[in-house]
């Protein structure tokens, strides 16, 4: 197996005019890994995603990755669905936009969608769905390519407190059945140590990493684990490296 | 309820409008050739009726067809400049030029080189001119307007430049498109009206050809028809396209 799915080192992101924006920063992601990025807005946590998407080339260092093109996916922070589209066109796209035939692409999207439990909404456009399903099939068009490494956006941010946790139950069941390396952007403490092996936390610009911890639990995660001690101090050692890197000057 | 009352105050307005225009032409006595009582435009209206439907069809034919001949173009352009941003930094300030040019500052070189037998070539060239713009301008726009998340998710995959234009810039584009075509529509109308004035000849008979050959001999009822024809034509197509472009953007949204 390989040691990393992708790696940032020394990765420094310097734009025109507003000098450096992140780093430098070194971040390797293991196989099958679940990493939370957490930080200050602004601190480039959606950046340092992008650089890993390959989406976004770094000013200074190195990104590599062992992932090969379509063997990563994005669920963005809006669902970002073509609304001339219906759900199973849009969850297809990614493999006819990889070559895939219409009819096998279509196929497999609609399997994905049964993943997400919207078999039955397969012919809706996304004006006709809930927020919560529309990310839910933004979910689904991530997973159809069955990615090693899964990059996710503040993916549950525009929703509500029900259906964020809904949702990050159901990534951590999918995640479950093909285990993908899956880094996440959160602004929400909990829900970083709910869901993931490894919280990252950013200091304010220039981003850098203010500390790391590791989160111990059952994996799938069952919902009393909110309410264990270790989660509590976890959150808790998490918010006070947090709240160091938002005092960080600029 | 509510409909009804839409409908129905503008028209009581028009009514009221119609009814003090009458009686002032008849208490002041105002002379006919100066401006006719709204009956008097009416009787013009129906007894005018074969000749004036047969110069709206005219000038509507003429419009649509430069319509289509400025969709075609301005769509086909769009499309180069899309994929070619030299392309586009080289067309734009032309096509610039060509929308602040006043048409009837052209209109007598097009009637020139369309042939003066051939009036209504001239007219249909100026209303495509005139047509041109608002779709270019709608297809450059709709095309750049495309989610940029969607455009990454593109990147993500590897999707090549028609690949992106096909399955994202242009279905992006549809509610721009559609737009463009209502804004068109209208000035194709007032483009091959402008532009039969200019051309000055009868050569086209369309609607604009009427209310000069009225003006000339004063029977100013029958110019009033023929306002009352054009005004009802434009209308109704401004009407047809907003009801299109909103059955376009249902279909594009599913709702």
């Amino acid at each position: 197996m390989e040691p990393f799915v992708a790696e940032l080192a020394k990765v420094e992101v310097e734009y025109p005019g507003s000098g450096l924006a992140l780093g430098p920063v070194d971040l390797a992601l293991s196989p099958g890994e679940i990493t939370a990025l957490v930080g200050p807005s602004g601190c480039g946590k959606s950046t340092a995603l992008r650089l890993l998407a390959g989406l976004e080339a770094p000013t200074g260092g190195e990104v590599r990755r062992t992932t090969r093109r379509g063997e990563s996916a994005v669920v963005f922070q809006a669902p970002t669905l073509a609304p001339w589209l219906s759900a199973r066109d849009n969850v297809a796209l990614p493999l006819e936009l990889s070559g895939v035939s219409r009819r096998e692409a279509r196929s497999k999207a609609e399997q994905a969608l049964d993943r997400v439990g919207l078999a039955s909404a397969a012919g809706a456009r996304p004006a006709q769905l809930s927020g919560g399903m529309a990310m839910r099939v933004s979910l689904a068009r991530a997973l159809v390519t069955e990615p090693r490494l899964l990059l996710l956006d503040e993916p549950f941010a525009a929703l509500d407190e029900i259906t964020r946790r809904a949702l990050a139950d159901d990534v951590l069941r999918l995640w479950a059945e093909t285990r993908p390396a899956i880094v996440f952007v959160t602004h929400s403490v909990e829900e970083a140590v709910y869901m993931a092996s490894r919280v990252v936390v950013f200091s304010r610009g220039p981003g850098r990493i203010a500390g790391e911890m590791n989160v111990t639990g059952p994996t799938p995660r069952p919902e009393a684990f909110r309410t264990t001690a270790g989660f509590r101090a976890t959150v808790e050692a998490v918010s006070t490296v947090l709240a160091k890197g938002m005092e960080t000057p600029a | 309820m509510k409909r009804l009352a839409d409908l129905l105050a503008p028209l009581i307005l028009i009514i009221a409008l119609l009814g003090a225009w009458e009686a002032a032409c008849r208490v002041l006595e105002v002379p006919a050739y100066f401006l006719p009582t709204p009956s008097a435009v009416a009787t013009s209206l129906w007894a005018d009726a074969p000749t004036l439907l047969t110069s709206a069809y005219n000038t509507l034919a003429m419009a649509l067809a430069a319509l289509v001949l400025a969709s075609l173009s301005a769509q086909a352009l769009a499309l180069l400049v899309a994929l070619s941003p030299i392309l586009e930094r080289a067309i734009k300030p032309l096509a610039v030029v060509l929308q602040v040019t006043p048409v009837v500052a052209i209109a007598p070189l097009v009637v020139i080189w369309a042939g003066i037998d051939n009036p209504e070539r001239a007219i249909i060239a100026l209303a495509a001119l005139v047509a041109f713009f608002p779709i270019f301008s709608g297809a450059i726009t709709g095309l750049k307007a495309a989610d940029p998340d969607l455009e990454r998710l593109f990147d993500l995959y590897g999707a090549g430049r028609v690949k992106r234009l096909v399955r994202l810039r242009l279905p992006s584009a549809v509610p721009f498109l559609l737009e463009g075509h209502k804004v068109a529509a209208g000035l194709a109308l007032i483009g091959a009206v402008v532009a039969e004035f200019v051309a000055g000849s009868g050569g086209a008979q369309g609607l604009a050809w009427r209310i000069l050959e009225a003006g000339n001999r004063l029977q100013t009822a029958r110019m009033f028809a023929a306002l009352v024809v054009l005004g009802l034509m434009g209308a109704l197509l401004y009407a047809g396209l907003a009801r299109l472009e909103r059955s376009g953007l249902r279909w594009w949204r599913g709702r």
